[in-house]
């Protein structure tokens, strides 16, 4: 009856397959290595489909907003095309640029991509189901992505295009800028918690929601509020998706990657997209707390509803310049973060808090 | 340090773009981010219109004119059969006037929606665009029910109007009139206080009067540098003159004015089509002129208020039944002519906004 235990926890099924692997007597360090890599594999296939699902998702609700349907053909309501465009990038011809720096052009994408993934190592999907609870989680998920913006850099230089490093240049200042306000936004929960282990931050969450720390006035929802602006900005959307503006830099550092290559930026987008959204229901949003439905279910849920208002900011704001995006990062959030981090560490000290 | 230097890079924009409203090709000059030098390059759309026009009748050459500037056919199709009717002193029913006068305001508005959706779309906000070609839609289909096309009319002909309009029209027409206003004030609650809009329009590409005038910049982009210049009042042609409305005009002349002048025209519009409607007499909607006649010899310049600005035709007459000289001015050429002097210093993404603003066809320029 493996279908009662994949809806209740689903862990039991990993527990489950440990076991199993326990009774074949394989020494201990042989038994890590096999475990960790069919975890690797399962979150690795979740992720593509969780891709693929914002793919078409994204394309759904920007038509929904526009009034228009979107895809429709394939499937319910398109529900397979964005398999087909995935299966049609994997086919497309490779096309090469002869003036590229061969090996910088070859491993952008692939450092792109599997940043992308590694963030998940720590990231708890539900209850007890995580790959390493690494006692520096949420430093570890900080620093792995911050990759992205190195793979950005070599794709604009790469290129041998004055669009991509253009786009590449403004990805490198901008993801650097934003890392600041970002980390200071973490670091309130951090300091509250008292551990960065991504499951101590969420257990500090549970009990009824208004535990959560996106409730915890008047430190909470400001951290939570500058944390998305911020991470909109560490995910390349709309309004701070200035490093591929369409209209400005063409496609921005992408311009000469095609086919799969493009493939893995453009699924390493979405990726990042999910990452920060999970990141945000982790520290503010009680992570997988929730009655009643499977811990698993909770998380996943409360992720959409985050890369939805993402996407609803992507397709209503304008963009804005890279200056005016600048100075909001250094002249506005970086204060605003600082300051309250500091309220956050006072309010801690002083326990001023419940 | 002391071996790192910058240095400047041409980049050359177009004539393949997403921004560049079809085929122009800018060669700018960049400063990392900061724009130096533009320098347009124009001819990729040149197809003779002129010249052709010199070896067709005066009712074949209006289909050609349709492409002189195809977002605005209808202003296309009206200055040419204005300028040979100047020419053959031809006296144009007045039904037909005020069928004209109702097409160029809708072609008008149509025009001005296009703006709308494709300069929000060069600033990032992909939305808008589908709301305003939605609202286009509603006017292309009433051209469709008048006369077949919904791009290139050929409809207002040498004398009147190819056709009457169906019953259904005037119905639908008020209809669109409702729909446009009330989607207006959606249209400007999206983007005319967003501050991410304001940030990225005001203040940027100031234009200076004198400079526009200089260079022949005429239209909204003139009107929103506080130049009070509309041919429709200041040289009524057609039948403006028995219409009530007001010259949108704003002061600032940057990118913000010259978007909210034309959303301010959108408004006049519908007014004058609505008076038009009102004021619709029966009658007949063609002067008889035969397929080949012949003007006298002489020439003629007619001018009209396009959505982009003034567009005129001169046209030179030998007595045949062919043109022996047409040339058209659009005002997008001067807008586009006056770029390089006002539109260098900002970032590359202020030369969008700028570029969007003066919303150059690129037909017009290159004809």
């Amino acid at each position: 009856m493996i279908w009662p235990i994949a809806v209740g926890e689903l862990h039991g099924v990993f527990s489950w397959l440990y076991s199993l692997l326990e009774s074949t007597g394989l020494p201990q360090p042989w038994l890590d290595i096999v475990r960790y890599t069919v975890l690797g594999l399962v979150v690795f296939g979740v992720l593509c489909l969780i891709a693929l699902f914002l793919v078409w998702w994204e394309r759904k609700i920007a038509a929904h907003i526009q009034q228009r349907f979107g895809p429709m053909r394939h499937g319910w309501h398109g529900w397979y095309q964005t398999i087909a465009d995935a299966l049609k990038l994997l086919q497309k011809e490779d096309i090469l640029v002869d003036t590229r720096d061969k090996m910088v052009f070859f491993w952008s994408p692939i450092i792109c991509f599997v940043a992308a993934f590694l963030a998940y190592i720590c990231m708890p999907f539900g209850d007890k189901l995580i790959v390493a609870d690494l006692n520096i989680g949420i430093l570890y998920i900080m620093a792995i992505t911050t990759f992205t913006v190195i793979s950005l850099l070599m794709a604009g230089w790469g290129s041998n295009n004055k669009y991509a490093l253009l786009g590449g240049m403004r990805s490198a200042a901008q993801i650097v800028s934003y890392e600041v306000p970002m980390v200071a936004s973490i670091l309130v929960v951090v300091v509250f918690v008292g551990s960065l282990s991504m499951v101590d931050i969420v257990q500090a969450q549970s009990g009824w929601f208004t535990n959560w720390f996106i409730f915890r006035v008047p430190f909470g929802p400001i951290a939570f509020v500058t944390y998305i602006i911020a991470a909109t900005a560490e995910a390349n959307r709309t309004p701070f998706d200035i490093p591929e503006a369409e209209q400005e830099l063409v496609a921005g550092y992408n311009i000469e990657y095609s086919g799969m290559k493009f493939a893995m930026f453009f699924l390493a987008e979405f990726i990042n997209g999910f990452t920060v959204s999970a990141i945000a229901v982790t520290l503010f949003l009680g992570g997988w707390h929730g009655p009643f439905l499977p811990s698993w279910v909770w998380f996943l849920g409360k992720t959409l509803l985050v890369v939805l208002l993402l996407m609803l900011f992507r397709w209503t704001y304008p963009r804005l310049r890279v200056d005016q995006l600048m100075e909001f990062a250094w002249k506005f959030l970086v204060p605003v973060t600082f300051a309250n981090l500091i309220l956050g560490a006072w309010m801690k000290y002083a326990g001023w808090y419940w | 340090m002391g071996d790192l230097r910058t240095e400047e890079f041409l980049v050359n924009v177009g004539p393949v773009h997403p921004s560049t409203h079809g085929v122009c090709r800018l060669l700018i000059t960049l400063d990392g981010e900061k724009v130096v030098n533009i320098e347009p390059h124009i001819g990729y759309l040149h197809r003779a219109i002129e010249k052709v026009c010199e070896n067709r009748t005066y009712a074949q050459c209006i289909p050609m004119f349709d492409r002189f500037e195809y977002v605005t056919a209808m202003s296309c199709n009206y200055i040419f059969s204005a300028a040979a009717e100047k020419l053959a002193a031809i006296e144009v029913p007045e039904r037909a006037e005020y069928l004209r006068v109702i097409m160029l305001e809708l072609n008008r508005i149509a025009s001005h929606l296009l703006f709308y959706g494709t300069t929000a779309m060069e600033l990032g906000a992909l939305t808008p665009f589908l709301y305003g070609l939605r609202e286009r839609e509603l006017i292309i289909d009433l051209f469709e029910m008048t006369c077949g096309q919904r791009l290139t009319y050929n409809y207002i002909r040498v004398g009147g109007v190819s056709k009457d309009i169906p019953e259904q029209f005037i119905p639908d027409c008020r209809k669109a009139i409702k729909t446009i206003r009330g989607k207006l004030v959606d249209y400007e609650g999206l983007l005319n206080e967003n501050p991410i809009w304001l940030k990225r329009n005001v203040g940027v590409g100031y234009l200076p009067p004198d400079l526009a005038i200089a260079y022949g910049v005429s239209g909204p982009v003139l009107r929103a540098s506080g130049v009070k210049h509309d041919l429709r009042k200041d040289d009524p042609y057609s039948i403006y003159d028995r219409f009530d409305f007001e010259v949108a005009c704003r002061t600032n002349g940057d990118c913000y004015d010259r978007y909210r002048v034309r959303l301010d025209e959108i408004k006049q519009s519908l007014n004058i089509v609505e008076q038009a409607l009102d004021g619709l007499p029966e009658g007949p909607i063609k002067a008889k002129v035969s397929p080949n006649f012949k003007p006298p010899a002489g020439e003629v310049y007619t001018r009209i208020e396009n959505s982009r600005g003034e567009m005129g035709v001169y046209m030179q007459s030998d007595g045949g039944k062919k043109p022996l000289r047409v040339k058209a001015r659009g005002g997008s050429y001067n807008q586009l002519q006056v770029l390089p002097y006002f539109g260098t210093g900002g970032l590359i993404a202020d030369l969008v906004a700028i570029f969007a603003s003066l919303d150059i066809i690129m037909p017009e320029v290159d004809r």
